[in-house]
């Protein structure tokens, strides 16, 4: 089975041009989604719903770039371990439990400043994960090394997914 | 707008033979059928020339009924047989159903769907959907002078799978082959955006009579693709009604009031908010059964005061879809108002201020969706669209799950993601030597099973005798192109494999629909054994057309002794087709499909590849 950037016709690295994927996953389902298919026989019916299905999900995961660097570890053989609790860098734990505690803290006030700068700075510092990463898997080649990162990175989206639904105070 | 270039999609219409097909937008308040016709979207009229159908059934004793303006017409008089906004109790229980204390109807409860007793008996909303869509079908056969080929029709974008199983049920039961269950804010996109040749990041903002829609779109170079939908399907104007009625039993000091009057006080209720888009005042007048008048006057301000909060609850949903979609509303380009509702000009005004821009209101929004619909019809029957192909990516509204441990839900499928998708997540037994293992499905964004809609219960049995923990169990979600869910589950530890593969149901199955179909009026009288021929006419030329396509553009791909073996089945099949053996049809279809199995893989690769080799290596950033 072709990986999913193959898929693509893209080249395996974390630094990915994202118009290059949208562009390619566009021209994918045009040739096989189901609605291309309306009028075929059950097995081409049947193929194209699989085929699309896959150009979904492949399409997904190499959007999100924690997913995207899971991906990349696992073409090379690197297990991110999320399911094993790892110890994280301390520094970064510490930061983590305040960043929760301000979470907690302007959801109580409903502090809308506080949650839009929160967002920024998370922002900011998923962007220096990515760099990192980037240079790491793509120009170091330091699949082994990249782990730490991209568990960071995951612990940044969870945060920043959470400071979003804070917003919805209805 | 720029539109891509397909070699040669998979439908292979001949080529000038246009094949008939509508769009079917079944609304809470209004139905319209629509086709393509000379390469124009047109929505097909009654004989007097009306384009909307009141979505009402009157039931007669003996089982007659009446659609549409006949039975609008006799709503105050027969409150409970003119069943009308049955779109809300599609797939709903009697606990779902609002303001059961001022509806005329006399509700059943029954497992899976609430149900109407009406003088012809106990009627299922499926069933009475499906007279709605026989009466839009009977419209268009007449119309167009000839059979249908299939039907698009359009489903609120919040609706769940209980709520979209019903509706293909119901175009079942009323003999339309549904080509596909398409969300009416995307219909609407299509229609707005082919229109309009427009490009770049779009809401569309869908308050009917009973639903309401909101999805962020990006329009590119012919791809319509949902980013996101959120919305309400329990609100609409049905609801502003539902206010000034209230208002109106206030103001006058009315005890509660028999169907009639309410009817008749909704009625006029309605007509009065309406009124309300154009004149600042409104009239509220009516003589009760009782001889009592009623003189009121709702003026603008009050509306907005009595309908402050619905109008507000939109908003949420909006904000959600926007987040979801990872845009904020500087990033939004248009906003399409749909749906007859959004002519309140309160709401036009929350969605301006929200938006920090003017909505759209450049379509009639009674009709787009039902164009939409009829566009996206026209292209899956396989007759070649104007102005270029175009394909809709769409999403599910609402997550899937499973029930764990405590009444929790574990999350398999999320909302918005792209459909079809398939995810599948792996479980294991908690007790010593368990052998049976209980899957509850459900649907909704709560923790809380008991917050979530329960979709289907089934058991995996089988599962071979280990300590806990020891089996491991494979849940397998697949979402399909109309946003429909079918569930299977695998015990894999050992050899022994057992598995089950469901369709959640919702208190319909295929033989209640068979019974239904038997039963219904309009089939006592027809041939029964006419209409399977009809049926197995349409699908075996739909796949001889198909597989003739499929030679002439990939027949290179085959050994000569495959061909051979499918040229003869073909042949065979269309040396069946014009007799009037049914089942003779159905065994050379079948065999023609078996045939063609792995001739439909291969064309499959080639379309992949062809997708990659349109793109240059140059620009991959290595
Ligand atoms: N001028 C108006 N002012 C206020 N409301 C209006 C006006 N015109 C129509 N409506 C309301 O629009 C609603 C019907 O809209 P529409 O026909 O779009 O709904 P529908 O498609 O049947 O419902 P849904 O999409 O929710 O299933 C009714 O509640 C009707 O009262
Ligand atoms: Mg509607």
């Amino acid at each position: 089975m072709t990986n999913h950037f193959e898929l693509f016709g893209l080249a395996p690295s974390f630094a990915l041009d994202a118009g290059a994927l949208d562009r390619a996953f566009r021209e994918l389902q045009a040739q096989v989604h189901p609605d291309r298919f309306a009028q075929a026989g059950d097995a081409e019916r049947r193929a194209s719903m699989q085929w699309s299905t896959r150009a979904n999900e492949a399409y997904r995961l190499l959007r999100d770039p924690v997913e995207r660097a899971r991906y990349l570890l696992e073409l090379h053989g690197v297990d991110t371990g999320f399911d094993t609790d790892t110890a994280m860098p301390g520094d970064f734990l510490a930061r983590q439990i305040e960043l929760r505690e301000a979470l907690e803290e302007a959801k109580h006030k409903r502090d809308v400043a506080a949650l839009e700068a929160m967002k920024r700075g998370l922002a900011a510092s998923s962007r220096a994960l990515q760099a990192e990463l980037a240079s790491r898997i793509d120009r170091a080649q330091d699949y082994a090394g990249a782990t730490g990162a991209v568990r960071q990175l995951q612990f940044l989206k969870r945060l920043a997914e959470e400071v979003d639904a804070a917003g919805d105070f209805d | 707008m720029a539109l891509f270039q397909i070699a040669e999609p998979g439908q292979s219409a001949a080529p000038h033979r246009h094949r008939l097909a509508v769009g079917i937008d079944l609304g809470t308040t209004n139905s319209l059928v629509a086709t393509v016709r000379s390469g124009i979207p047109t929505v097909l009229g009654d004989e007097q020339g009306r384009p909307l159908m009141p979505s009402i059934v009157r039931y007669l004793p003996g089982g007659a009924v009446e659609v549409g303006y006949a039975a609008q017409s006799r709503q105050v008089e027969d409150p409970k047989n003119c069943l009308a906004s049955v779109k809300r109790f599609m797939g709903r229980g009697l606990r779902d159903v609002a303001y059961i204390e001022n509806s005329p109807y006399d509700f059943v409860d029954a497992p899976g769907m609430v149900q109407l007793r009406t003088v012809a008996g106990v009627k299922s909303p499926v069933e009475v959907s499906a007279e709605i869509l026989k009466a839009l079908r009977r419209r268009a056969e007449l119309s167009l002078a000839g059979d249908l080929a299939g039907a698009v029709i359009t489903v609120p974008a919040y609706f769940d799978d209980a709520q979209r199983q019903a509706t293909k049920d119901a175009a079942r039961l009323a003999g339309l082959n549904v080509l596909r269950l398409l969300n009416e804010p995307t219909a609407a996109a299509v229609a707005y955006g082919l229109e309009n040749a427009s490009e770049g990041l779009y809401a569309v903002f869908d308050l009917g009579g009973g639903t309401f829609d909101i999805s962020i779109l990006r329009l590119s170079r012919g791809v319509f693709e949902v980013l996101a939908t959120s919305g309400d399907a329990a609100l609409g104007g049905d609801d502003f009604d539902h206010r000034v009625f209230c208002w109106a039993l206030e103001e006058a000091k009315l005890p509660p009031l028999p169907p009639r009057d309410t009817r008749m006080l909704q009625l006029k209720s309605r007509e009065a908010k309406e009124a309300l888009a154009l004149h600042g005042e409104a009239p509220l007048t009516a003589k009760l059964s009782s001889g009592e008048f009623i003189d009121l006057r709702l003026t603008t301000e009050t509306f907005c005061r009595i309908t402050q909060n619905l109008v507000h609850k939109t908003l949420g949903p909006t904000r959600k879809a926007l987040r979801d979609a990872g845009l904020a509303v500087e990033d939004i380009k248009g906003v399409v108002m749909v749906g007859g509702a959004t002519r309140m000009p309160q709401l036009q005004r929350a969605v301006a201020e929200f938006f920090g821009r003017d909505p759209l209101n450049n379509l009639d929004p009674d009709k787009v969706v039902a164009l939409g619909a009829a566009m996206q019809a026209n292209v899956l029957a396989g007759n070649q669209p104007e102005g270029g192909d175009w394909l809709l990516l769409d999403v599910i509204p609402l997550s899937l799950g499973i029930e764990t441990m405590g009444g929790l839900v574990e999350r398999i499928v999320p909302r918005n993601s792209t459909i079809p998708t398939a995810r599948a997540q792996e479980f294991t037994t908690f007790k010593d030597g368990q052998t049976a293992m209980s899957i509850h499905v459900v649907q909704g964004e709560r923790e809380l099973v008991s917050d979530c809609r329960s979709l289907a219960r089934f058991e995996l049995r089988g599962i071979p005798p280990l300590a806990a923990g020891g089996a491991r169990i494979r849940v397998g979600f697949q979402v399909d192109a109309d946003g429909l869910l079918s569930v299977s589950a695998r015990e894999q530890s050992t050899g022994l494999e057992s598995s089950i593969s469901v369709k959640p149901s919702y208190g319909l199955g295929d033989s209640d629909i068979e019974r239904m179909l038997r039963d219904s009026f309009e089939h006592a009288r027809e041939d029964m054994h006419a209409r399977a021929l009809r049926e197995h006419r349409v699908e075996g030329e739909r796949l001889a057309g198909a597989v003739r396509g499929a030679l002439a553009a990939d027949g290179g791909l085959l050994a000569p002794e495959e061909r051979g073996e499918i040229d003869r089945l073909l042949a065979a099949l269309e040396a069946a087709l014009p007799g009037d053996d049914a089942r003779a049809i159905k065994r050379a279809a079948e065999a023609l499909n078996r045939a063609t199995g792995s001739f439909a893989a291969r064309r499959m690769d080639e379309g992949v590849k062809r997708a990659l080799a349109g793109r240059s290596i140059a620009n991959l950033d290595l």
